[in-house]
């Protein structure tokens, strides 16, 4: 267990990863994967069960799916810094021949990934099927999975929510980055999803609201409350209230850079305003 | 020639249905999905043995997909079953990514194919779902002939790891092939040696190819009958032994000739030995209600065609 303290040390140094990364080959994607940062240097530090090492099956520990694949840049940066691959890798993001792919595969063997994710809409199904399969192989430990708010505009979205809540698929906590924000502007803007609480809960679910999703203390105190409410025969749902690009001034509140990369002074400035605190790669 | 017998028309779909239920018994990894069709693809007995093993999955194929991508994550063999037409092209991106991509051991199994779905129309009769999952990277397609082969096929493909697309149909077939065959994916079988012609015909239209060969016989023609019962990995080697030997092939499937097992054939005889070709199978359109029977007369997918094919691609030579 880290101490929030270590954790936000650890975010700094994920943010730097990030902004690098997408900076190097000038595309990826650094607003959604800023926005994420405290939740997936949290989820990895503290609270998933996991085992030393990576295998495929993941029997006897908790394990996380990925659906809104194109956030890759923290996906990858958290990994290494869990100890997946060498931090090195993170140089070789997005090139010829590289394991870290654009957006995440198992296609290439990189340790820590389970599914292939990109192609929106999948990932919960995915997370879904994992959950059932720890069931019956009676294992206790849970599935956590993250998906774009956004992303829920897919339809099989909506086949695996009413899917999860009518087979009590309830070792499973599915987080929504809720963001607001999506490619082409504002969710509301683009096709507004109405009172996502209400539509979880309306399908079955047990609903939590992180407030401040880019909060250390606020995301360890809500992710424990969804895990208490674990195996209570209801799947749980997280919706977590992020700021797109939080860490990195001019990438805030806006879906500007969802999808682009910072120029050399833009990379300079988010740098100097996220400290250097685990080494860069 | 060699003789063979009907023992008794059977639909594959029930031989799928068989091999499934002797799996449950076998392999306590496999587990089953479907989508509202357990009747339709004869998986009542492993619903029935193996509840605790069985996904009802409700009309959500995608979702069906996804769920089985997820279950081989913990060590499941998922057989997902639905209409060759909801396996497919409802599906196809959640198959490519996350089964195909992600080198997932699912099974997708796809009754209904083909024109002989009769009655129901051309929105349930896929004529395509063998080009969208050959082209796959990765994915096994097999599309066996008869009630014992598709229920040899099922049982097989539980041992193979990877995902694999398995292709059956709705109506009552000749049964012909051994009861007691072992299923060997990628091996041909060639079912009447011959010289003068190659008949590879995939599914149903490897019995009308075994009439044709009986017809072609009577007139002198002697034909080589090959079952392509796995389109891919396809076996280059006994087509082109056979080719070799013939100098002409017609090529049999229940599908669109754009994208099926004779396009399949034609690139590996390109490429190795080009010799004369002709097509069965349907050429770019939709199919429409009708007896399977009807079906496949006004849409030229029977014995009669092929052997007008062979006499055909004889004179090309």
């Amino acid at each position: 267990m880290s101490s929030v303290k270590e954790l936000e040390n650890t975010v700094s140094q994920v943010r730097r990863d990030i902004v690098r990364m997408v900076h190097k080959v000038n595309s990826g994607h650094p607003g959604g994967s800023l926005g994420c940062t405290e939740f997936m240097v949290a989820l990895y530090q503290n609270i998933l069960h996991r085992k030393p090492g990576f295998d495929m099956d993941g029997v006897g520990e908790d394990i996380f799916f990925l659906s809104n694949g194109h956030i890759s840049p923290v996906f990858y940066s958290v990994l290494s810094r869990s100890g997946y691959f060498p931090v090195d890798e993170l140089n070789t993001f997005r090139l010829l021949n590289s394991r870290l792919q654009g957006h995440p595969t198992t296609h290439e063997g990189l340790p820590g990934i389970r599914i292939a994710s990109g192609s929106l809409g999948q990932g919960l199904s995915v997370a879904i099927g994992a959950a059932q399969a720890k069931k019956l192989n009676k294992d206790v430990h849970l599935v956590y999975s993250l998906h774009g708010d956004g992303e829920l505009q897919e339809g099989q979205n909506w086949e695996a929510i009413m899917y999860a809540a009518a087979k009590k698929v309830d070792n499973l906590i599915a987080t929504v980055d809720f963001n607001g924000q999506q490619i082409d502007g504002a969710t509301n803007d683009v096709l507004p999803m109405g009172n996502l609480r209400a539509k979880f809960e309306a399908f079955g679910w047990d609903v939590i609201d992180i407030e401040k999703g880019n909060d250390i203390a606020s995301i360890l105190e809500g992710m424990a409350l969804a895990k208490s409410k674990t195996g209570k025969g209801k799947p749980v749902c997280v919706l977590l209230h992020t700021v797109m690009g939080n860490g990195v001034d001019f990438m805030m509140h806006t879906h500007a850079w969802h999808g682009k990369a910072p120029n050399d002074a833009q990379l300079e400035s988010a740098l100097a305003q996220n400290e250097e605190t685990l080494g860069d790669y | 020639m060699k003789k063979y017998t009907d023992s008794g028309k059977k639909d594959t779909r029930s031989g799928f249905g068989a091999g499934l239920d002797v799996l449950g018994e076998k392999n306590p990894n496999v587990v089953a999905l479907c989508a509202d069709l357990i009747g339709s693809l004869k998986m009542d007995n492993f619903v029935k043995n193996h509840p605790e093993r069985f996904f009802q999955i409700g009309i959500a194929e995608a979702n069906m997909i996804g769920i089985a991508a997820g279950l081989t994550i913990g060590g499941k063999i998922p057989f997902t079953g639905t209409f060759a037409n909801f396996s497919t092209g409802r599906v196809y991106d959640q198959i490519r990514q996350s089964v195909a991509y992600s080198g997932k051991n699912v099974k997708i199994c796809a009754s209904h194919a083909g024109l002989t779905l009769g009655e129901d129309g051309a929105t349930h009769q896929i004529l395509e779902d063998i080009g969208l999952m050959k082209m796959l990277p990765g994915m096994v397609v097999i599309n066996p002939c008869d009630y014992n082969q598709t229920k040899a096929a099922t049982i097989a493909i539980a041992d193979y790891e990877g995902p694999v697309y398995l292709r059956f149909g709705r109506p009552a077939v000749a049964n012909f092939t051994p009861e007691d065959q072992v299923f060997e994916i990628g091996k041909a079988l060639q079912l009447q040696d011959g010289t003068d012609v190659t008949i590879l015909a995939t599914g149903h239209l490897v019995w009308e190819s075994l009439l044709a060969a009986e017809q072609l016989h009577q007139k002198g023609i002697s034909a080589e009958v090959i079952n392509i019962h796995t389109i891919k990995p396809l076996d280059d080697e006994a087509i082109l032994a056979s080719v070799r030997k013939t100098g002409c092939v017609v090529t049999a499937e229940e599908h669109n000739i754009i994208g099926g097992l004779g396009e399949s054939v034609a690139r590996v005889l390109a490429i190795n030995h080009p010799a004369p070709q002709e097509f069965i199978g349907t050429n770019d359109t939709f199919g429409e209600s009708g007896t399977p029977a009807q079906l496949m007369e006004k849409y030229g997918l029977n014995a009669a065609a092929i052997v007008n094919a062979a006499e055909k691609v004889i004179k090309r030579k």
